[in-house]
């Protein structure tokens, strides 16, 4: 055999080709998965990747969406946007829902609902009989993350177990599960944030527009930027401010979007998928440090959130 | 569908780069946490309310300087034990490449998680403690690198601050590693004195040892070769779906049939003759598409859709192979194999074998001996525990598409399942199949 230079694949690509590979080992051994899609800049990559995967076909799954009732309105808008064009089944289940039939209990109103999302997540695999659910999540996110297979096996009760995980070789997954267990997979589990940006600017993919500079109301509150007075989709208005809190209108964007309550965004005056890129290769603040107030509530919050179910 | 044939990019952001995916063998007492932390921190990878975080909670614990070892601190599981319980994955990129670091902890399931997490590396760094030398866990990590097959090593030999940077102390150590190496048959090894502590030779050069002239680590990370091997392999193509979009309103694709899957070795031209294992039938390439864009050729790990000329059956668990360089199809194979779970290998249960993309039902027709990875001694056994390592044969239900490990990493490797928990139980490498094989 001779000896040559070998042409490989640029970052991107093999990012790529990886989350391809990973999304047809799902439809290729899973009989009912789905598809997680919160209209957020992470599942927007899953959908062009499954694009890539499955067309000129159908996908194999349908998309769903657990919505937690504090959604930016934009956000919610462009997710029933996006799955129109794509001519995917999209599912919504509401953890609003999940409160009406009393498997939600609040301790107030106004808490994040974040992590209630796991009951509605659970409630609805249940009802559809999903035996693997493919998400977003990346390993550089949180260190809980670090540590997830890519084919992550939970539980008849969807609990993670760090100390008993798969051992996963080579790119041999393992997707089996029995029935009432479940396999959530992370095809972009190697992307970092910036990885996300760069393949969004590649690809030239829409963002729901809270993703790029624009005037917010916003107060001060716990040493982060609170958005305030967020009007939802059914009219009501969200965040409102505490006496005594000076609203601010600043110029800012998401980096992340989630709850309303406990999502915050960044000053920014990036209008645009290259601004972003370049904003964020010289951010000093983590992801999730700098907007996901829920997080930062203990260290081990999201490895606690994700044994008990969460994606 | 938007625009999914404008794949074109802007060029801003996006470097023309590759990545490589590369392992840390060692344990917290070779500093293999601070090395680590020292190649984030040093390639500017921590961003500064990490930095602020480590920094507060290395004052709790009563240390004066900022422990990088803090970042990669594991689980609230693993804290409260005192143990790291498995392989973590971290990332960071110097604009020129883009890195995938495997951290595989050194004491617990010291095996299972090396194995794991040598399976995706293509470099290996082996930490030595230079106060200490070539230890039986040096040798027990390089034996490991060279059974998953990684093709580049690394010996760092650190806490060089702790010996006064003395280079006659890292030519001993050299030298011992270097017999050793010969004798278990390492290929590439390179030796980097350092003090992951104090940063020198990691990414800067430092001032304390002068006397090596050699690359430093991240020198030596952003020219190793990004691909598993340099030698030219055989194109493979296991079929993972078919794709048949019969319920499209679209006529043009009723007779539409793509073949997904990723290229695992090799590449594949438009006009190529391919043959379908193990059905033996063949046809041309048609098409190669990504996407909506066609291809005139696919390369070594890009997933694409491949067209045909003929209708022939393909379906998932197939394999699509050049006509004039197949791959040995077998129901009897012989491998190393590595055991990972707490109930042992019983010879007298049926397993499920997973191979590229195909699942057979497989028997244990032999264990031939275990390995013992301190000694390297061939032992003989009935039965294999978790963390052992052993040479075994396999009767399989469905005839598998095989090259030897040594040959094609992707064609070569098994996963072995229980059945009754769905757990992966073990890891095989194949070293050749036995009777009723048919050559190509």
């Amino acid at each position: 055999m001779s000896t040559l230079t070998r042409q490989t694949l640029s970052h991107l690509d093999w990012l790529e080709a990886e989350a391809i590979h990973i999304l047809r080992e799902v439809a290729g051994q899973c009989e009912r998965p789905v598809l997680l899609f919160s209209g957020g800049k992470d599942s927007i990559c899953l959908l062009r990747l499954a694009e890539k995967a499955f067309r000129p076909a159908r996908f194999p799954f349908p998309l769903m969406h657990i919505d937690t009732g504090h959604n930016y309105r934009e956000v919610v808008d462009f997710r029933d946007k996006r799955a129109a064009e794509l001519g995917e089944r999209l599912i919504v289940r509401s953890v609003e829902d999940s409160m009406k039939r009393g498997t939600v209990v609040l301790k107030s109103a106004d808490e994040p609902r974040n992590k209630h999302q796991s009951v509605t997540l659970l409630e609805s695999i249940a009802e559809f009989e999903f035996d693997c659910c493919i998400g977003g999540a990346r390993r550089d996110e949180e260190k809980a993350r670090a540590k997830e297979r890519i084919m992550s096996f939970r539980d008849e009760f969807g609990q993670w177990d760090p100390k008993n995980q798969r051992p996963e070789l080579w790119n041999l997954y393992n997707a089996r599960a029995h029935r009432g267990e479940n396999i959530r997979a992370f095809p972009i589990s190697n992307w970092t944030e910036m990885d996300v940006w760069q393949y969004i600017e590649r690809e030239g993919l829409e963002l729901p527009s809270i993703y790029f500079a624009h005037q917010r109301d916003v107060v001060m509150r716990g040493g982060a930027m609170m958005p305030v007075n967020v009007p939802l989709a059914d009219g009501s208005v969200i965040n409102v401010p505490r006496p005594g809190e000076a609203v601010e209108n600043r110029l800012v964007r998401f980096r992340t979007v989630g709850d309303i309550t406990c999502t915050a965004p960044v000053e920014s005056d990036a209008d645009s998928v290259t601004k972003i890129v370049i904003e964020t290769a010289t951010t000093t603040i983590t992801e999730r440090g700098a907007t996901r107030l829920d997080d930062q509530t203990s260290e081990a919050s999201m490895e606690q959130r994700k044994k008990e179910g969460y994606f | 569908m938007s625009n999914l044939n404008q794949n074109i990019s802007s060029g801003h952001g996006e470097h023309a780069d590759s990545l490589l995916r590369f392992m840390t063998c060692g344990s917290v007492d070779d500093g293999k946490s601070t090395l680590i932390g020292r190649l984030l921190f040093d390639t500017k990878t921590i961003l500064a309310d990490t930095l602020n975080q480590i920094e507060r909670t290395s004052k709790k614990r009563g240390m004066e300087a900022v422990d990088l070892s803090l970042l990669t601190d594991g689980l609230q599981a693993e804290r409260e034990q005192g143990i790291t319980i498995d392989v973590a994955y971290r990332y960071f990129s110097t604009g020129t490449r883009k890195y995938i670091i495997a951290d595989s902890p050194g004491h617990e399931q010291y095996t299972r998680n090396m194995v794991t997490a040598a399976s995706t590396a293509n470099l290996a760094i082996i930490l030595i403690d230079a106060r200490r030398g070539v230890l039986t866990q040096t040798r027990r990590h390089s034996f490991l690198a060279k059974l998953v097959g990684i093709p580049h090593l690394v010996v760092a030999i650190n806490k060089m601050d702790l010996i006064d940077h003395d280079r006659a102390v890292f030519d001993r150590i050299c030298g011992e590693y270097r017999a050793f190496a010969d004798e278990i048959g390492l290929g590439d090894v390179r030796f980097i004195p350092m003090s992951a502590l104090n940063g020198d030779n990691i990414v800067d050069r430092g001032e304390a040892m002068s006397w090596y002239t050699g690359p430093t680590l991240l020198e030596i990370l952003e020219t190793a070769p990004a691909a598993h091997t340099e030698q030219a392999e055989a194109f493979r193509f296991p079929v993972q779906y078919v794709c048949r979009p019969q319920a499209s309103d679209n006529p043009d694709l009723h007779d539409y049939r793509g073949f997904m899957g990723r290229v695992e070795s090799g590449s594949v031209k438009v006009g190529d003759r391919v043959t379908a294992l193990p059905s033996g039938q063949s046809s041309i390439v048609k098409r190669i598409e990504l996407g909506a864009v066609s291809l005139p050729e696919a390369i070594h790990e890009q997933s694409v859709s491949i067209l045909l000329e003929d209708e022939i059956d393909v379906s998932r668990g197939d394999m699509l192979v050049p006509s004039d360089e197949q791959p040995v199809v077998s129901k009897d194979i012989e491998g190393m194999v590595c055991w990972f779970s707490e109930t042992p290998l019983s010879p007298a249960r049926t397993y499920l074998v997973r191979h590229t993309t195909r699942t057979s039902k497989a028997k244990i027709a032999a264990i031939d001996y275990r390995v013992d990875v301190n000694t390297l001694a061939q032992e003989p056994v009935t039965s294999l525990a978790m963390n052992d390592i052993a040479r075994i044969r396999l009767r399989l239900a469905q005839p598998l598409a095989v090259d030897p490990y040594a040959d094609n990493r992707a064609t070569g490797a098994f996963i072995v399942i229980d059945e009754s928990t769905n757990n992966t139980v073990g890891a095989g490498m194949i070293v050749s199949t036995g009777a009723g094989a048919t050559a190509a």
